[in-house]
């Protein structure tokens, strides 16, 4: 009676582009089959499961080329599994946080519904009132392929502090009625002995199928249970106490939208007549909107149900939190440069919605970063990078010569220096040492400005540098973002802000460099205060000052009593007090703008620009674009239109439009059939099939009888392989035809 | 009043079945005078039809619990599968007479079986000397069965050569349920709808103890001129005066008024049962919630409900996707090239007849289309150039399972698969307002 053991996936298939070494990934179907019915369903690249990667000693060789381990590719892949558990792990407490408020809404609901049901039931309103099933629709956002994590810990929550009796229904699961009862009560009974082992042999005696798939046997076991935890003793009573008296049997409805009508509207009749003997509580997953039910259930059925919405977090708030948390800052060294952060976003926004590809995408980052980039080793954390810079080989340090951003660094210093570098491995580890020092405190620098820089730019009119941190990250990265248009108007607008916007936002910048680890940033902190003060002092000032000058003046009106010492006084007055205007609120402001545009200028310099940035920045975005966003009609085109792409064979190298006769046959006929309309002649296509694949054999066409029956068969092949791709299919309009199923062609 | 009377029962049972079933006296009577004395055949079986909540399954438990004729009660739609309910039937024989339960397991897979083993049990039970009631609530159910179940118990007196009579009860008329190949008629009987009147009497019977039966009865008055026009489910109407009778009250149990105010009381009460009937009768809002919110003395308007959920955010191309997915379904294929082209030539000034054709297309419904024309829309709508990647294929799917469209057809999915449109006009203009497409201009 234990749950079915996991498929075993299967072995590691080397990726057909070649040329990249991450040959430890599966194109697996994903085991939790939530993925195959939802926004983000397609192919989705895993890696074997983490057991079997211990296990098997082989999959840290693929890090390494070659045979020599000169590269320090165990040390990488050690380095690589342990910062993909942090994340791991760091992703899945951010997930829990972001679920607790659901969760707690929904653990109260449950509770509340259900003393409602074990009031008395003698009173006259509960006797009068029907009695509703308890319902929770849960409206989750339609990325499906993250509902399967959000249902596992929702049931593991509810097991906890509810009840033990939890069962999760998948419509794929449940086509029919009985289908639905069967798998209800095998999750049901099975959890049963996960509460109380002691009674296995009870429960095995009873096959699943013996029992009747009946709501009554369901009634008659829940009544068993019962009875038997009451009378269990106290000393055992460990596991009661935790759930309520006499437990709800929550039932989920994972994909509510998949549901058929008759099923549920089946199921919610009969377990509404049982509802005062197997307290149901039901929880809908909606990925849509909560309209759904009334489309799905007729309103006889939907007046059985007490009906209330939670819902969760928006996916893209979720994104955010998870940027944040593993991109903004600086407990991971492992970055990700502009462009590839821009695809994982992009996929996010564009297709699916989903929080646990991102993750996902992230993961295959890290792995492509740390399997192709041999100096990866050094992306830890600092103490511990200083620690391998001095057991770099040799070779290693030639790779570091290599690289562009060394290189540039190189040309910068004095000649004897350069050579010193280029030619004493010591020397130049030091010289590592102290940049990676640098690098780490660009770095601690770099996030707390960002976060300040964003305080500003969130605030503006139509936010020309974006509304989310994300963007403004994106931005900084991309280039030097105070050379671009987008900070000038906003640093315009900025000039225009109000006092008290300007002072919040003071406040916040202080509150983020006082609690950031970086070390320069006292000044700054100071700095800031000291602005905030003079905007108070500005504020008490400001009333007295002006009525003190205005007396002032006044007085000074009547001293002056002729024409023209009159007429210079009021133009100098107006004049002062125009500049006034400027020198009170208006210079501090310029001045807290400045001084921002400062900061901005010092710290949030390009991450590329920094000098060994290439081992902490993973930036082969068109790798990542290639395995996650992958397009099989253009690959199924290129494979057939030119299959030197995919076979290297310097034999098919095309030489522009002709066909070859030397392609695989299906390649000649999938070019002959480009030239085709809709329908195709099947002898025409015979004969251009034949006279391509004879263009060579000149002197055996004499032997053209026997020869054709060979040359028919491969073409009857080729052309089922055709249809067995959907090229084609056979038409019934005319015969001996096939129509083409794609367009083009004439 | 028509009081019942039969010779067989003593009349302080039949009063008291009487006072028990307000407004279905006639029908019990005949019910009663079809059944005659306990030992007496009757007819092999009687099908009872009427509407939702005209109360034919509480009469017919009511009657033979209070007259303690031997019966079984069996809904067909808890027992799904015929096996299932045969099976049912036989455990509830079982258990008929004898107060302790045998929980003994029956196996019962044909109808061959139940016969054979329901004259065991009749036998074994002593009931060979009256009649026994089987009576199919939810009765239509049964013709989604094996097609032999449903005339084999029209005769089961007839097959089993025992007193016994079967009871259908269901919704729909016998004109729907006789099988092409014919069968035993039934003895028809038809329960009529309640009227308001009925309803009225039937609602203020049960009046809570607290009040009298009088200020109850003036509720039940006002709660009726307000949902009779929408509700005349007798179920939903007693729950509903359940959840509002608390906020009638109110007035007398803060003394404003006393218990003959009635113009005071519905001035309260008026615009509440208005409100929950925009509410809670639709299960906008739970029924639950609505009891907080009384006792809270709330505003329905904090808390939203369910149609106040209906944007639904999707990913950018879903986004489009759905729309070309909706100007596939309602265009037809020859506008095409007028819209979505870019040198489509002049257009014809048949703007009255463009008007025609969109509104009879909208009242048409969706039109399947297939794959390559959704995607040739789609290039043609988004500004920037779409690959075609697996990401957009499998958006496709996607919302096939969140049904918004459907896929039409369950051929093979590489004969170029056709979908539908499933979601309203509302719906894309909402979906499309960020995107400054204008579904209107097609």
């Amino acid at each position: 009676m234990s749950p079915p053991p996991f498929a075993p996936p299967p072995p590691p298939v080397p990726f057909p582009a070649g040329g990249l070494a991450v040959t430890a990934w599966n194109w697996e179907r994903e085991r939790g089959d939530m993925s195959t019915c939802s926004v983000s369903k397609g192919c989705f690249v895993f890696k074997p499961s983490p057991k079997k990667r211990r296990v098997s000693p082989k999959t840290a060789d693929y890090f390494r080329e070659g045979n020599n381990d000169s590269e320090d590719s165990g040390l990488r892949f050690a380095t690589c599994q342990s910062l993909w558990k942090q994340i791991k792990s760091e992703t899945e407490q951010i997930q829990e946080e972001l679920n607790k408020q659901l969760f707690d809404n929904l653990v109260s609901f449950l509770r509340r519904s259900h003393s409602e049901f074990q009031e008395k039931t003698t009173e006259w309103t509960c006797r009068m009132k029907s009695r509703e099933i308890p319902t929770a629709a849960l409206v989750l956002g339609v990325n499906v392929t993250d509902h399967d994590l959000t249902f596992k810990s929702l049931s593991e929550v509810l097991q906890n502090n509810i009840t033990p009796y939890v069962a999760l229904l998948q419509a794929k699961d449940c086509p029919g009625i009985k289908n639905l009862m069967q798998k209800l009560m095998g999750q049901l009974m099975n959890c049963y002995i996960d509460v109380d082992s002691s009674d296995e042999e009870d429960c095995v005696q009873v096959s699943q199928n013996r029992i009747r798939c009946s709501m009554a046997s369901l009634i008659s076991w829940y009544e068993n249970i019962t009875k038997k935890t009451d009378s269990e003793t106290p000393s055992k009573k460990r596991t009661s106490s935790r759930h309520l008296q006499s437990p709800p049997v929550v039932v989920i409805f994972k994909d509510m939208e998949s549901f058929t009508t008759k099923v549920l509207q089946d199921f919610l009749v009969i377990s509404s007549q049982h509802i005062r003997e197997l307290p149901l509580i039901l929880i809908f997953g909606i990925a849509t909107s909560p309209m759904i039910i009334h489309s799905l259930l007729p309103h006889s059925v939907s007046s059985l149900l007490c009906i209330e919405l939670f819902q969760s977090l928006s996916c893209k708030e979720h994104l955010s939190t998870i940027i944040d948390k593993l991109l903004l800052t600086t407990q991971f060294a492992f970055k990700l440069s502009e462009k590839v952060l821009q695809v994982l976003i992009n996929i996010f926004l564009y297709h699916d919605f989903s929080v646990q590809n991102f993750i996902k995408g992230f993961q295959l980052c890290i792995v492509e970063h740390f399997c192709s980039q041999p100096l990866s080793v050094l992306c830890c954390r600092l103490v511990e990078a200083k620690k391998r810079v001095n057991s770099l080989s040799h070779s290693q340090c030639e790779n570091v010569r290599r690289l562009p951003s060394f290189r540039r660094y190189v040309e910068s210093q004095v000649s004897e220096k350069q050579i010193a570098l280029l030619t004493a491995d010591n020397f130049l580890k030091e010289v590592i040492q102290k940049l990676l020092e640098d690098l780490h405190v660009y770095h601690e620098n770099y996030v707390p400005v960002l976060r300040c820089l964003h305080v500003f730019t969130s605030s503006l009119p139509k936010y020309p540098l974006g509304k989310q941190i994300r963007e403004l990250h994106c931005a900084c990265l991309e280039n030097r973002v105070w050379e671009t248009e987008e900070y000038e108007s906003s640093l315009q607008l900025a000039r225009m802000l109000n006092k008290s916007d300007l002072v919040t936002m003071l406040q916040k910048c202080v509150e983020i460099f006082a609690s950031s680890s970086g070390k320069e940033f006292d000044k700054v902190v100071e700095k800031l205060k000291e602005f905030l003060t003079q905007f108070q002092k500005l504020e008490v000032a400001g009333a007295c000052q002006e009525r003190g000058e205005s007396v002032s003046s006044q007085k000074e009106l009547q001293k002056k009593t002729d024409l023209y010492h009159l007429q210079k006084t009021l133009l100098e007055l107006k004049e002062s007090r125009r500049s006034k205007k400027l020198t009170k609120f208006e210079m501090l402001r310029f001045e807290v703008v400045d001084f921002i545009d400062n900061l901005v200028r010092n710290y949030l310099v390009p991450a590329d620009h920094k000098t060994l940035h290439e081992i902490m920045y993973f930036n082969t975005a068109s790798a990542l674009r290639e395995h996650l966003n992958a397009a099989p009609r253009i690959a199924l085109h290129t494979a057939l239109n030119n299959p030197y792409c995919y076979l290297k064979n310097r034999a098919l190298k095309s030489d522009g439009g002709t066909i070859s006769n030397k392609a695989p046959d299906i390649c000649i006929v999938y070019k002959l059939h480009l030239e085709c309309g809709r329908l195709i002649n099947l002898v025409d296509w015979l004969e251009a099939f034949s006279t391509v694949v004879m263009a060579v054999e000149g002197p055996n066409a004499a032997a053209s009888d026997q020869v054709d029956d060979i040359i028919h068969a491969r073409f009857i092949r080729a052309v089922s392989e055709l249809e067995l791709l959907g090229f084609i299919k056979p038409s019934k309009q005319k015969t001996d035809h096939v129509a083409r199923l794609t367009w083009g062609g004439c | 009043m028509p009081n019942l009377e039969h010779p067989a029962y003593p009349a302080a049972t039949l009063l008291r079945l009487e006072s028990l079933v307000p407004c279905r006296e006639s029908q019990v009577s005949m019910l009663l005078s079809i059944f005659g004395e306990r030992q007496q055949f009757t007819f092999p079986s009687i099908f009872i039809y009427g509407h939702t909540s005209s109360g034919k399954t509480y009469v017919m438990q009511t009657l033979l619990n209070t007259l303690q004729l031997p019966h079984v009660f069996v809904n067909c739609v808890e027992y799904f599968t015929s096996r299932l309910l045969l099976e049912e039937i036989l455990i509830q024989l079982q258990n008929c007479s004898s107060e302790t339960k045998h929980a003994s397991h029956v196996l019962c897979d044909t109808f061959n079986d139940f016969v054979r083993m329901f004259k065991q049990a009749v036998t074994s039970q002593d009931l060979q000397d009256q009649t026994l009631y089987i009576v199919l609530d939810r009765a239509e159910q049964l013709r989604e069965m094996e097609a032999n179940i449903l005339p084999a118990f029209l005769r089961l007196q007839e097959l089993t050569d025992r007193n016994v009579t079967v009871v259908l009860l269901s919704e729909i008329v016998w004109e729907l349920f006789r099988p092409s190949t014919g069968c035993f008629e039934p003895f028809t009987l038809y329960f009529p709808d309640y009227s308001i009147g009925h309803l009225q009497k039937i609602l203020s019977h049960n009046h809570p103890p607290e009040y009298s039966a009088d200020f109850y009865a003036a509720y039940i008055n006002i709660l009726l001129g307000v949902f009779y026009m929408v509700c005349r489910d007798l179920k939903e109407l007693q729950h509903l005066a359940a959840l509002n009778f608390s906020k009638y009250c109110e007035p007398v149990v803060r003394g404003e008024a006393n218990e003959r105010d009635t113009r005071k009381l519905w001035k309260n009460i008026e615009p509440h049962l208005k409100k929950a009937m925009q509410t809670v009768y639709l299960r906008e809002i739970s029924s639950s919630q609505w009891e907080r919110l009384q006792r809270d003395d709330g505003e329905p308007g904090q808390l939203k409900g369910l149609s106040a959920h209906a944007h639904v955010e999707l990913p950018y191309y879903s986004k489009f996707l759905l729309i070309a997915a909706y100007l596939a379904s309602y265009n037809p294929v020859r506008t095409d090239k007028r819209f979505f082209l870019k040198h489509h030539g002049k257009i014809k000034k048949t703007n009255f007849m463009k008007k025609h054709e969109k509104t009879s297309n909208h009242l048409l419904g969706p039109k399947p289309f297939p794959l390559d024309r959704l995607l040739a829309i789609l290039y043609s709508i988004v500004d920037n150039r779409v690959a075609p990647t697996a990401n957009i294929f499998s958006q496709i799917t996607s919302l096939v399972t969140l049904q918004l469209l459907s896929l039409v057809g369950h051929n093979d999915q590489l004969d170029g698969p056709r979908y539908k449109c499933t979601v309203s006009l509302d719906f894309i203009r909402a979906i499309a307002r960020p995107q400054q497409g204008s579904i209107d201009t097609f």
